[in-house]
């Protein structure tokens, strides 16, 4: 009834380019925003935000950053949770060497080097393609988790190897530490958010996010219509390990506190992303958000059913987690290869006609 | 020649015989991924799944007892009897054989023509899975594999080798269950390669691998070959689940070979079944001699983690498709 572009008229090229064309859209994106920031955190608990909401934020930036390497420019990665781990102890390095830095400035610092080393593990994908270039960024993945476990300097030659954050404050709030009110963590976090999806969605549809999509649909094309291979690629594996490397920097002195790398960055971080991105949909903003919301809230709901519900032991509801999961993934996988996104999109097209079957 | 050269020697007979078990692994891979161009990521927790099936069979365990407890408050656990490890081994097989068939009926047949990626995805669901399923269906702790093959340091190498070095040289240290896993695995091959060369089956297997379309249209159902790839992939999983089983326990780990197994099949390429064993060699003996020479004494040791993906990687750079795979043509 409502949901129609019929009466909106756009009159300039900008207007007719924007990210939500239809009004109900943009009305629903506004409201989604101001419930975010201005209703939300006087409502929430200490439970919601560090079982539900904090983990959904903070994946949500890395998924937006491995989709933009694995679903705009088509190079799957499996070393996300190395650069994860590049991210966290970047920020940890900086929150002990300079006490005083703004932590706004630790975490984008902490992706900026994440980036850099994004880039070097960027630049094979220039000859290997496809499957070999996903095993070869495992090589990241177990180079890095090692690194940071042999080398002491990483974790400043404490005796468990473990790294913990220090407290610090933002605007007299603090953000790490064991005293943090959970909607200030909240508000940091969703702040992050806000900003690097609108940065991506826009990046996505300028001309570097162009250039990433033909180098994914077909490089060697790409390459004759006059995309550089070399800056196309290695910019996507700089953007998505920044992203990537600030999720990994809130992950660990936000939301963790302390960490270990073998435990909080192994592979399965790598796996749990790449699942947020397929299930959410490859290519898609949006997507990155509902496979990460879908990724954190159902275990956490077959927990509350299985173990608070049904009263069974934890490695049965753990077990059955796996299969549910699995089976999940693949069902998905059958149902709409293309993910949540896809599904979204066809909801919306059934929307705009409904109830009016033409 | 001193001891310490004595020493490299076995470091090095040891890093081929880690290599044939990385080699084990890496053949189910290349087997489906010629006949289905399907990278089947779930190939290392079949190898788990089956360890857990046999000695589940072998113990009697009664499948899916933790379960069954939890829901009936019953206290179920084994059946009460042993099996044979032969008899043991064929059901085992029936299992992965009956697995495979449900693979493809509830899985493959509904992603035909997906892409590569997709598929990839959906095999690490599975993995998943039956990750999940295998302990739920046998329970989660380590178990013992023990099937009759000796293990433990060969006595004969060891008194025939001995005559080499000094005083302090021993002979070599090579483990009983390393050489059964090299020779197994030579023949695992061997028929492997005789069955696709002289079997009506087998030449249908390599019309599929070369061709999908141009097997289907002189009719060879790919259904059915599909099914036979992933019943003798689950054949070779368990041979890797006994071998991987008895050396360390049956447990959660073993489905992570399956990672080793990448870098191996990268050297080596992904279709070639030589490929997986010189590939396998490589590695083996390659983490084996770099964590012996540079990694224990000057980087702090552990390098085995990644020393194989490391070479891989930069192997890649210079041979995109491997030592034997086939060259890579990209056409506009």
């Amino acid at each position: 009834m409502f949901y129609r572009e019929a009466g909106d008229f756009k009159t300039t090229y900008a207007e007719d380019n924007q990210t939500f064309p239809l009004k109900l859209d943009r009305i629903g994106y506004y409201a989604i925003l101001l419930v975010g920031f201005l209703v939300v955190p006087f409502v929430i608990d200490d439970y919601w935000v560090s079982a539900v909401l904090l983990p959904f934020l903070i994946y949500s930036i890395a998924t937006i950053g491995l989709n933009i390497l694995t679903g705009y420019c088509g190079q799957v990665s499996l070393g996300s949770g190395g650069f994860m781990a590049v991210g966290a102890y970047a920020s940890y390095k900086l929150m002990t060497s300079f006490p005083d830095l703004s932590m706004i400035i630790v975490v984008l610092l902490s992706g900026a080097i994440t980036a850099m080393v994004g880039i070097v593990f960027g630049l094979p994908s220039l000859r290997i393609k496809g499957f070999y270039l996903a095993v070869a960024t495992l090589a990241a993945q177990f180079f890095l988790v090692w690194m940071f476990n042999k080398v002491e300097w990483f974790y400043n030659y404490s005796a468990s190897g473990q790294i913990n954050a220090p407290e610090r404050t933002v605007f007299g709030f603090n953000i790490t530490g064991a005293e943090v009110q959970p909607f200030v963590a909240y508000l940091f976090c969703l702040s992050f958010v806000v900003v690097l999806a609108w940065a991506a969605r826009n990046m996505t549809r300028s001309n570097t996010g162009r250039r990433w999509m033909a180098i994914r649909d077909m490089d060697i094309a790409a390459e004759i219509i006059g995309v550089n291979p070399l800056g196309a690629k290695l910019s996507a594996f700089a953007v998505s390990s920044f992203y990537i490397g600030v999720a990994g920097a809130l992950l660990f002195s936000v939301y963790l506190g302390a960490a270990e790398v073998g435990e909080a960055f192994g592979i399965s971080k790598s796996f749990l992303l790449l699942f947020m991105v397929i299930i959410g949909g490859l290519g898609s903003i949006f997507g990155s958000f509902a496979g990460a919301a879908f990724m954190v809230l159902f275990p956490v709901l077959l927990k509350n059913i299985m173990v608070g519900q049904l009263g069974w032991a934890t490695d049965i509801a753990a077990h059955f987690e796996f299969v549910i999961v699995g089976a999940l993934i693949i069902i998905f996988l059958i149902v709409e290869p293309h993910g949540l996104a896809a599904l979204w999109r066809v909801t919306k097209e059934k929307l705009r006609l409904w109830p009016f079957p033409h | 020649m001193s001891a310490e050269f004595y020493f490299g020697v076995e470091v090095f007979l040891n890093g081929l015989m880690a290599g044939v078990m990385y080699s084990l692994v890496a053949l189910g891979f290349v087997l489906i991924f010629k006949a289905s161009g399907i990278f089947n990521y779930a190939q290392g927790v079949m190898a788990l799944f089956a360890a857990l099936t046999l000695v589940g069979f072998q113990n009697g365990q009664i499948p899916f007892a933790h379960l069954i407890n939890t829901i009936f408050g019953t206290e179920l656990s084994t059946f009460g009897w042993t099996l044979p490890a032969f008899a043991a081994i064929l059901l085992t097989l029936g299992v992965m054989i009956l697995f495979a068939v449900l693979v493809e009926k509830l899985v493959l047949k509904h992603l035909v023509n997906q892409e590569p990626i997709i598929l990839f995805m959906a095999t690490i669901g599975l993995a998943y899975f039956m990750e999940g399923f295998g302990d739920l269906m046998w329970g989660s702790d380590i178990k013992k594999l023990d099937i009759g093959i000796p293990q433990g340091g060969n006595r004969w190498i060891e008194d025939h080798t001995a005559f080499l070095g000094g005083d302090n040289f021993y002979g070599f240290y090579i483990d009983t269950l390393d050489i059964y896993a090299a020779v197994i695995a030579a023949i695992l091959v061997s028929s492997l390669v005789l069955f696709s060369k002289y079997t009506k089956t087998g030449r249908a297997l390599r019309a599929v691998a070369d061709d999908h379309q141009a097997a289907l249209s002189v009719g060879i159902s790919l259904r059915t070959i599909w099914v036979i790839v992933w019943a003798i992939a689950g054949f070779v999983a368990l041979v890797a689940g006994i071998m991987w089983g008895s050396k360390s326990g049956v447990q959660f780990s073993l489905s992570l070979i399956a990672l080793k197994a990448l870098p191996v099949l990268m050297l080596g390429g992904f279709t070639s079944i030589p490929g997986a064993i010189v590939g396998g060699l490589i590695i083996g003996v390659g983490e084996k001699m770099f964590e012996f020479l540079i990694g224990a004494p000057f980087l702090g040791g552990a390098t085995e983690n990644w020393f194989a993906y490391m070479l891989a990687l930069m192997f890649l750079v210079f041979r995109p498709q491997g030592l034997f795979g086939e060259k890579i043509i990209e056409r506009v």
